[in-house]
């Protein structure tokens, strides 16, 4: 099965990547390119093998819900885009 | 200075033979004047280097020094470093000065390392020949005219044209293994969970992990030594004992078994790599190692399967970068989706928004089955495989990469050409095992590695057979012709 063009605008959209309609016919062709790759793994049948959820068979561990962090909003909003009176500015959402 | 491994230097200091502050102005003007054919570097550290080695050398003079201390290296520009740019090889984070250090960074830090800068890599280390990068290419050392490998291209090519003493490195799919082997140099990807992830920028979190790129196994064992461990700011690290990798390099290889894969050494492996293995399985025969043919049988699906696994968590990993709260964020957006859109198209390059939206159709309504859960159940029968082959041999010896470096240009219009380069790297990182590449007989002047793979936590015996061969030989010992 290969992708359309229209699945390609798709994805791009789900994915929140600009795509230029230039751009749209190399990307449907490298990524039909991938696709035809992965579907090699169809070759095998998978029926009852168990999906890896881990390499190690490891659990989440757990911790005790403590606060271990300090503040360093400063810090962290240093290297923002844009901030004002410590918050994150953003294209207004709500009319 | 700079031929050194970094267990003479580290020698050398104590001696008194010569200081950090030297060492680390030796390195600091060969980076000067050789890097520029290289561009092994995306960011240097010149001043906070010299101050580190001052430091340095006055906790030799103190004789509180580890093995580290004072030892002049890289880091792979996806390690975080406090105060320092941490780019990712992306413009999407060419403003990014992380406010904490990585824990890689941190450990190595406290050992008394010197960094001497960052280094090249693909973007985001999605790569196979560093051509990905923002910052443009890095040269192989042994042939300005090829690429170094992916993506720790710049690690590789820096300590290959012994620019550092040895460097940080970061694999998932090969990205260790495979430029230190077009390069000439040992790389260590060590076991899934065996070192901190916190502070490394995350591609595909079930397959990352960091690992040391140096001139010798006995460096990479000082190296991880220090690197490995537990970290409780990383859910996924393992809390296992670290071995003293030193003390057993010594070990006799007397009756260690190790298999061939035949899948391996078939079609697809070049003629000279296949000669240049031979070479190297004949000494580990003459040390005494017992030699068989094993079988890995769904070696073939481990490329496809990378591709579904490793594009599913770099589109999940990769959300997170939508120009808010750091990174690029796009000129005048007209409104909220505007700005996330164009940010993520300006900030990222072509083979990022490939893996993006290759991992974005793969998670999307309707087709979690046929791609993800298919990945993970094959991903099961290629680690069973491995847990058959670890009942028969202790290690598993096979090629890094199918061929010797490749010219620059020639694969990246291609990106299923520039994958298949990881086909025998990429099933270790599927089923979490830890692998080595060392530099063995070089065909037509180039580099050419060969892989050990070891069960989970086996990282000891790895570098004890590398070291074993290393003793043996002088293929590690190569520099390349224009930075002796």
């Amino acid at each position: 099965m290969s992708l359309t063009d229209q699945d390609v605008e798709k994805i791009a959209h789900l994915a929140r990547i600009q795509l230029e309609p230039e751009e749209r016919a190399r990307y449907l062709q490298e990524l039909n390119g991938i696709l035809d790759l992965v579907a090699q793994m169809n070759r095998v049948d998978t029926e009852g093998v168990p999906p890896m959820a881990h390499p190690l068979h490891m659990v989440q561990r757990l911790r005790p819900d403590l606060v271990t962090e300090s503040d360093r909003r400063e810090a962290f909003q240093a290297i923002a885009p844009l901030t004002e009176a410590g918050l994150y500015l953003v294209p207004k959402v709500i009319e | 200075m700079h031929e050194k491994s970094i267990a003479e230097l580290s020698a050398g200091l104590r001696k008194g033979a010569f200081s950090s502050l030297e060492l680390t102005q030796h390195f600091l003007q060969r980076i000067e004047t050789l890097d520029p054919r290289l561009n092994s570097f995306i960011t240097r550290a010149s001043e906070t280097a010299l101050a580190a080695a001052k430091q340095a050398d006055q906790r030799i003079r103190q004789g509180t020094a580890t093995a580290l201390t004072g030892i002049p290296i890289a880091h792979k520009d996806i390690f975080c470093t406090q105060g320092l740019r941490t780019s990712c090889g992306s413009r999407m984070l060419d403003n990014f000065i992380a406010p904490y250090d990585a824990t890689v960074v941190a450990r190595l830090k406290e050992a008394g390392a010197v960094i001497l800068g960052k280094t090249n890599m693909d973007e985001f280390a999605m790569g196979s020949s560093n051509e990905t990068s923002w910052y443009g290419p890095v040269k192989n050392p042994w042939d300005e005219t090829r690429v170094p490998g992916g993506s720790s291209g710049g690690s590789a090519a820096a300590v290959a044209a012994r620019l550092c003493a040895g460097a940080t490195g970061t694999d998932t799919g090969g990205s260790i293994r495979q430029p230190a082997a077009l390069c000439g140099i040992t790389g260590l990807k060590p076991t899934y969970g065996r070192v901190s992830r916190w502070g490394m920028v995350a591609f595909a979190s079930s397959l990352d992990q960091a690992g040391p790129m140096t001139k010798t196994a006995e460096d990479a064992a000082l190296l991880l030594q220090v690197m490995a461990g537990f970290d409780p700011k990383d859910s996924t690290c393992a809390d296992e004992p670290v071995p003293d990798y030193t003390a057993f390099l010594h070990q006799d290889l007397r009756g260690l078994r190790m298999g061939l894969p035949v899948e391996y050494f078939q079609e697809g492996l070049d003629a000279g790599v296949a000669a240049s293995l031979e070479q190297a399985i004949a000494v580990f025969r003459s040390l005494g190692v017992e030699i068989q043919d094993i079988s890995l049988p769904n070696s073939p699906l481990a490329v496809p399967t990378y591709y579904v696994v490793a594009p599913a968590e770099c589109s999940s990993n990769l959300a997170r970068f939508d120009g808010v709260r750091y990174g690029h964020r796009c000129q005048d957006p007209k409104d909220l989706e505007d700005l996330y859109k164009r940010s993520r198209a300006e900030g990222f390059g072509p083979e990022v928004k490939r893996r993006i939206m290759i991992g974005t159709y793969v998670l999307s309504a309707g087709y979690y089955d046929a791609y993800y859960l298919k990945a993970q159940k094959l991903r099961q029968r290629i680690s069973e495989d491995f847990q058959r082959a670890f009942e028969q041999v202790d290690l598993i010896l096979g090629p890094t990469a199918p061929s010797t470096a490749f010219p620059l240009g020639e694969k990246i219009s291609d990106p299923v050409a520039m994958y298949l380069n990881d086909i025998y790297t990429i099933a270790t990182n599927l089923a979490g095992l830890p692998g080595i590449s060392l530099p063995i007989a070089p065909v037509c002047g180039l580099p050419v590695g060969l892989q050990l793979i070891g069960n989970h936590f086996q990282e000891a015996r790895l570098l004890n057979a590398a070291h074993q061969l290393q003793r043996h030989t002088d293929w590690h010992q190569a520099v390349p012709p224009g930075f002796a």
